[in-house]
């Protein structure tokens, strides 16, 4: 299936705390990756959660070839994923080296501790650099000579609670300064948040509170008129049962019996507990089920389009992302 | 909580009673909850843990618990969970703690919970601290609003600043003997111990004292490094900038002595015999690494540390089929198609089941790998597991029931 998102450029990746967030803006970039296309993807948060997540050392503040991209059913070579851990540090150091030619005041600054100062408590100056550099790795240009041009870069953002902040780095800035060559640039950087280009995913899983939260941000990004993406509803409960067999579950009706002549009729010696605990199984599974259910529904009237990723038990490792990332790609969302 | 593997392989370590193996692998002690909170010399309860495993809930849950078993409770909670907040009626941020209606009151115990508002707790240092003139100045400067409430960890600094208030009040008021403590969803669990510390030194950085020292000697600082600063700062931000910095700066100065020194009071509190962590980690890999660091720590600190709770942990199985026979199984259904049309059978149907089970008792593996690898590094650290409940326990009857759990953990 082609892309819903052949436009996207940015692909920012949100959601409630936990739900897989970091999960799925690895295997986005392995999706995304196929076809010979380059993709970048930056975690901001400074967590390494990309380097735990590829199984590699720690990531520096320089683009790292992490991976090679999905290969797609054609048979068509992948592309490259590297990765970029984006510390606000280093990203003001490289802003000022890059605007400023502050070759001498960059380190002085650095020496006097105001770049700790600007990157801690200096209003909105954390989030403009973070997002500037995110900026620069979309849209290259000559400033940044022999850099790699990227056909997508995927995010890693912070959140659902701060995401709106976070991309909404004019606003952010407004407190602090209301002219001058960091107020335009941000309006700039704002223009490609707010274009077609980007796209803001949030993340969600089949529970209540995170449901909540994905509708409040989905609100929340449209009133700041930032590109909504898709929801990626992920660690869902496999179906193992049709559905009728789940409600017969769920009312404790299953035909115990047959059951128990399949599991004989292919050599498992049954027990009474053991056909009473599969039954059990099913019936607090079905209850699980139920529940999922309702939260879909409301998932599903949030009018964005919706990608769902398996719960898998054995937990990630690279296998495993290569397959969300076959997942995502068969189901349009990479 | 039923077991069913490997039950010769249990040995004790430690004091405690050992757990079921299915939830407890390897050789661990079991965390006993009841004796914990019903313990008279219990006074704080501190549940820390890396974001998003829990600590809200399981705070609750062991505050109300230890209610009902008559101690005099109160709950710092921070962001809880909007439907957890309503069923314990603290939606109003008043930052004071309020009655929770509902609790069985039989055993004597009460019940009061609140949910830390940290910019208002800021605000109100500030206020108490400087003449109201000054504090205007102070509250409405743009570094001071980053300060209050997105400066990273400004939160676990009013979290201890609140519970320092609650401990002092309840000391002299006799208010409560228990008070239980939520932390922040910080990244790492470490935060809460570190931030306060952070917080203070940054006020005390170089940059802070430089901007500070022009205020004090004139000119006196002002060496060409400083002069490249501010003017890049100026080039880059504007001239209002500064301004705005040097009034927040010197504001800084004459506030916060008095709040490191409240900090080292609250810390000291922490190491108070008293005093019982609670580490609370999903089976997840970064939980646990997390969970294990804060162990550590607790240690290097000597704080004393109670035990770990295993949140959300996978349902218990409840035949003795593995994984792989189940798996093996599902082949063998497969491939004998239909069921005879003489006698019961439903493949799709035992082939689902089985599929689930399969699916449950590897999820189990897994976390109990986990859990033997945390055990391993850090032996004969009492645990609780407490399976994921189907329904989200947010209602007084949801945390009960958490509660219990804990307690048979
Ligand atoms: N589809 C899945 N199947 C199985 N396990 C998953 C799946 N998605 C995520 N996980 C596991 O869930 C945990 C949380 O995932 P992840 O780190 O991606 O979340 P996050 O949203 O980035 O979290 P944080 O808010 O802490 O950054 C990890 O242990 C991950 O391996
Ligand atoms: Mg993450």
């Amino acid at each position: 299936m082609s892309s819903d998102w052949p436009r996207v450029r940015l692909h920012v990746v949100t959601g409630k705390g936990g739900t897989g967030k970091t999960t799925v803006a690895a295997s986005l970039a392995l999706a995304l990756a196929s076809h010979g296309k380059n993709v970048l993807v930056c975690e901001v948060e400074g967590r390494q959660g990309l380097a735990r997540m590829f199984d590699v050392d720690p990531l520096p503040y320089a683009e790292t070839r992490i991976a090679t991209g999905l290969r797609g059913p054609d048979g068509k070579p992948p592309g490259t994923v590297h990765a970029l851990h984006i510390d606000p540090e280093s990203a003001l150091l490289e802003y000022l080296a890059m605007y400023y030619r502050l070759g001498r005041a960059g380190k002085a600054l650095d020496r006097f501790g105001v770049v700790e100062f600007a990157t801690t408590i200096a209003p909105g100056v954390r989030d403009v650099l973070l997002t500037g550099k995110v900026f620069e790795a979309v849209q290259r240009n000559s400033r940044n000579k022999g850099a790699i041009e990227y056909d997508a870069v995927v995010l890693d953002a912070p959140p659902t609670g701060r995401i709106v902040q976070f991309l909404n780095v004019s606003d952010e800035l407004a407190g602090l300064a209301k002219v001058g060559p960091i107020k335009s640039q941000a309006d700039t950087m704002m223009t490609l948040f707010r274009s077609p280009r980007t796209a803001v995913h949030l993340v969600t899983v089949l529970e209540e509170m995170p449901v909540q939260e994905t509708a409040d941000g989905i609100a929340e990004l449209r009133a700041a008129g930032l590109p909504v993406g898709g929801v990626v509803v992920n660690l869902v409960r496999p179906r193992a049962l049709p559905d009728e067999t789940l409600a017969l579950a769920g009312a404790g009706k299953l035909d115990k019996e047959a059951v128990r002549a399949d599991l004989e009729r292919v050599g498992v010696s049954t027990t009474k507990a053991l056909v009473d605990g599969l039954a059990a199984e099913a019936r607090d599974h079905a209850e699980r089920r139920a529940l999922e259910e309702s939260q879909r529904a409301l998932v599903q009237q949030m009018g964005v389009p919706t990608y769902e990723l398996e719960r898998l038990a054995g937990g990630i490792d690279m296998g495993a992302l290569y397959d969300l990332a076959a997942t995502m790609r068969d189901q349009g969302l990479g | 909580m039923s077991t069913t593997q490997g039950a010769g392989r249990a040995t004790t370590r430690g004091k405690g009673r050992v757990g079921p193996l299915a939830a407890h692998p390897g050789t661990t002690t079991r965390l006993d909850v009841d004796a914990l909170i019903d313990d008279p010399a219990t006074g704080i309860i501190v549940c820390c843990g890396s974001g998003g495993v829990g600590k809200t809930t399981t705070s609750a849950a062991l505050a109300l618990r230890a209610a009902e078993r008559g101690r005099k409770v109160v709950v710092l909670t921070i962001d809880p969970a909007r439907r957890l907040a309503q069923s314990m009626g603290i939606e109003a941020l008043d930052n004071t703690p309020r009655p929770v209606a509902g609790i069985d009151p039989a055993a004597g115990g009460s019940l009061d919970a609140m949910m830390l508002d940290m910019k208002s707790t800021f605000d109100e240092v500030v206020l108490s601290q400087a003449s109201p003139e000054k504090a205007k100045q102070i509250l409405e400067n743009p570094f001071y609003i980053v300060l209050s409430t997105s400066f990273a960890g400004t939160q676990e600094y009013m979290a201890m600043e609140k519970l320092g208030q609650i401990h002092a009040d309840a000391q002299e008021r006799g208010t409560y003997d228990l008070i239980v403590v939520d932390t922040p969803p910080s990244r790492s669990a470490l935060d809460f111990l570190d931030a306060p510390e952070r917080l203070s030194s940054f006020l005390d950085g170089r940059f802070i004292r430089l901007m500070l020292a022009p205020a004090k000697g004139p000119a006196r600082l002002m060496t060409a490094g400083l002069g490249l600063v501010t003017g890049a700062l100026t080039k880059v931000l504007g001239a209002q900038v500064l301004t705005d910095l040097q009034t927040f700066v010197a504001a800084i100065d004459t506030v916060f002595g008095g709040f490191r020194v409240r900090a080292q009071k609250t810390y000291a509190l922490l190491q108070d015999p008293s005093t019982a962590f609670v580490v609370v980690a999903a089976p997840e890999p970064d939980a646990l690494r997390e969970a294990a660091y804060f162990v550590e720590r607790l240690e290097g600190d000597r704080m004393p540390l109670a035990g770990l709770v295993v949140n959300r942990a996978g349902p218990q199985p409840r035949g003795k089929l593995s994984a792989e026979e189940a798996s093996a199984a599902v082949q063998r259904l497969e491939a004998a198609g239909d069921a005879p049309a003489d006698g019961p059978g439903d493949p799709t149907l035992t082939a689902g089941l089985l599929r689930l089970h399969a699916d449950r008792m590897t999820t189990l593996a897994r976390e109990a790998q986990l859990r033997a690898r945390f055990e391993a590094g850090h032996p004969g650290v009492p645990t609780a597991v407490v399976p994921a409940l189907a329904r989200d326990g947010h209602g007084l009857g949801g945390l009960r029931r958490v509660g219990e759990l804990l307690a048979d953990g």
